[in-house]
């Protein structure tokens, strides 16, 4: 049984159709990505997942056993707030010390724990956010664009260290990204959403859709460029290895 | 019998700090969440609930809390839906206001102190005044102890709220609420017009200190009661309305935890 099960949703918000009969479905230990223009509703789609936005139509089954870790777009914490990291993972509930030492370890930053949240970095408040996801022990981890605001080079980074957390937990990841290049390599699934959804499958498949290339255009080439370059270079490097040991 | 709380300073001290004791939690919200103007929208409806409670003699109390929950409900109703939020605040204060100070003028046969209303009157809290705000400020620090977390995780964000199962539309009630018990009890204390100071000052000069939301609050209190005490005591001595004496007291303490701040940034770090 799907972890997740998305059928023919519908969301309408200020009567504006914004999701019209999506479905989706995210399977045990599943990478899924959905990528879409801005307005696509990929931020309405996650929000109807955690249960924030009731469907119009269609349903959202939640398999029974279902935890999900959820990291929000950037959020911004107002510096009137004091508020430590630390006393932020144990919010809305309580966890042990070791617990929060573990998740913080998991997630790249073990030394943060008794800084303010208002003073921590883009990339370290990511980090912070995907620890506190990770307390509650999910089974899938959602993450809505979660390197927004983060360079190249910190959100390949951000990537790497949920791939990671992915293999530790073997728990599903959904994730909204219009970083096409850097997140296709490690999907199991795309999803192209632009009010419904477009065209989804493997990577490859997704990339050279014409629904996907109509909606991406020429921004896409570049994209798509770099991410059979990813691709090489890795097969490349293995090769390299590989000459290495014989 | 005489007792303790015969004194009218005893009484009028003891009231200064109930309000200060409930205003703390609720006022580090109105800052946190930038609801200054929406507290002071709720007090300014007041008024219109002290006309009403006079009117139709029931207890300004309820009169007040019904008028400030319902000005809650309006607001947070009507906001999102073309005009920005501090335009319908602005809007609804001050008419509130004008409404409930023009139907308290109509009232046929009641000749009351208006001043005492807009300004407070601490020093004629009676022993049954004692109690209402004892009893208000105690309910309104068991609301915001019980939901304290959930409060919390929906003023950072709704989203993250939800995703673990807390709804932050009931926590924006639930805030609402106390904030109206807050309001009914802190009239008599420091007046309608400036409730929203007592709330935000103490708060907002706890802020330098605290690292945690928990230790805001308490400082906020510890402060706001200072201020109390203080104002009352200030009010007494130089004869001065005791509500705007024990928010000169606020802002003195907020003036010096900013010079304080300062100084601690530039010279210790």
């Amino acid at each position: 049984m799907s972890l997740l099960n998305v059928s023919e949703l519908t969301i309408k918000i200020r009567k504006k159709t914004v999701l019209h009969k999506v479905d989706l479905s995210v399977e045990r230990g599943e990478i899924v990505t959905i990528v879409g223009p801005n307005g696509s509703g990929k931020s309405t789609l996650l929000k109807a997942i955690i249960g924030a936005l009731e469907p119009d139509s269609g349903s959202v089954g939640r398999s029974s056993d279902l935890r999900i870790g959820y990291v929000p777009q950037k959020l911004h914490i107002d510096p009137t707030f004091p508020l430590t990291v630390r006393r932020f993972l144990c919010l809305p509930y309580h966890f042990t010390k070791l617990a929060i030492q573990q998740s913080l370890e998991q997630a790249g930053v073990e030394d943060l724990e008794l800084q303010q949240m208002a003073d921590l970095s883009g990339g370290q408040f990511q980090r912070v956010l995907l620890a506190r996801a990770l307390l509650s022990k999910p089974n899938l981890l959602i993450l809505d664009e979660p390197t927004q605001g983060l360079d190249q080079a910190g959100s390949a980074n951000f990537y790497r260290q949920i791939e990671g957390v992915r293999n530790q937990l073997a728990c599903s990841v959904l994730m909204v990204s219009h970083e096409l290049h850097v997140v296709m390599a490690t999907s199991d699934k795309v999803i192209c959403l632009n009010g419904h959804v477009c065209c989804e499958g493997k990577p490859e498949q997704v990339a050279s859709a014409p629904e996907y290339l109509a909606l991406f255009g020429s921004g896409t080439q570049g994209a798509l460029a770099l991410y059979r370059h990813e691709h090489t270079h890795s097969h490349d490097h293995s090769h390299h290895h590989f000459h290495e040991n014989s | 019998m005489i007792t303790f709380f015969d004194s009218f300073l005893v009484r009028a001290a003891f009231a200064g700090f109930g309000v200060a004791l409930a205003a703390a939690p609720l006022g580090c919200f109105v800052v946190w969440r930038r609801m200054a103007y929406f507290g002071e929208a709720t007090a300014h409806a007041s008024i219109l609930g002290v006309a009403l409670a006079l009117t139709f003699s029931f207890s300004l109390f309820g009169g007040v809390l019904i008028v400030a929950l319902l000005m809650a409900t309006v607001v947070s109703g009507i906001s999102g839906r073309g005009y920005a939020m501090d335009t319908l605040l602005g809007v609804t204060a001050h008419s509130s206001l004008a409404v409930g100070l023009v139907s308290v003028s109509l009232l046929q046969g009641v000749r009351i102190d208006l001043m005492s209303y807009l300004f407070g009157d601490i020093l004629s809290v009676s022993k049954n005044d004692l109690l209402m705000i004892w009893g208000g400020a105690i309910s309104v620090l068991i609301i915001i102890k019980w939901r304290w977390s959930a409060l919390l995780i929906s003023t950072i964000n709704p989203d993250l709220a939800h995703a673990s199962g807390i709804n932050p539309k009931r926590e924006q009630l639930v805030l609402t609420i106390a904030l109206a018990i807050v309001v009914a009890v802190a009239i008599k204390v420091i007046g309608i017009l400036l409730i929203a100071a007592m709330l935000i000052i103490p708060a907002a000069a706890a802020r330098p200190f605290s690292q945690t939301p928990e230790k805001m609050v308490f400082v906020a209190a510890s402060l706001g009661g200072l201020s109390a005490i203080g104002g009352l005591r200030l009010a007494y001595i130089y004869d001065t309305p005791t509500g705007p004496t024990i928010v000169c007291v606020a802002t003195t303490i907020f003036v010096m935890s900013i010079i304080g701040n300062y100084l601690q940034r530039t010279f210790i770090k």
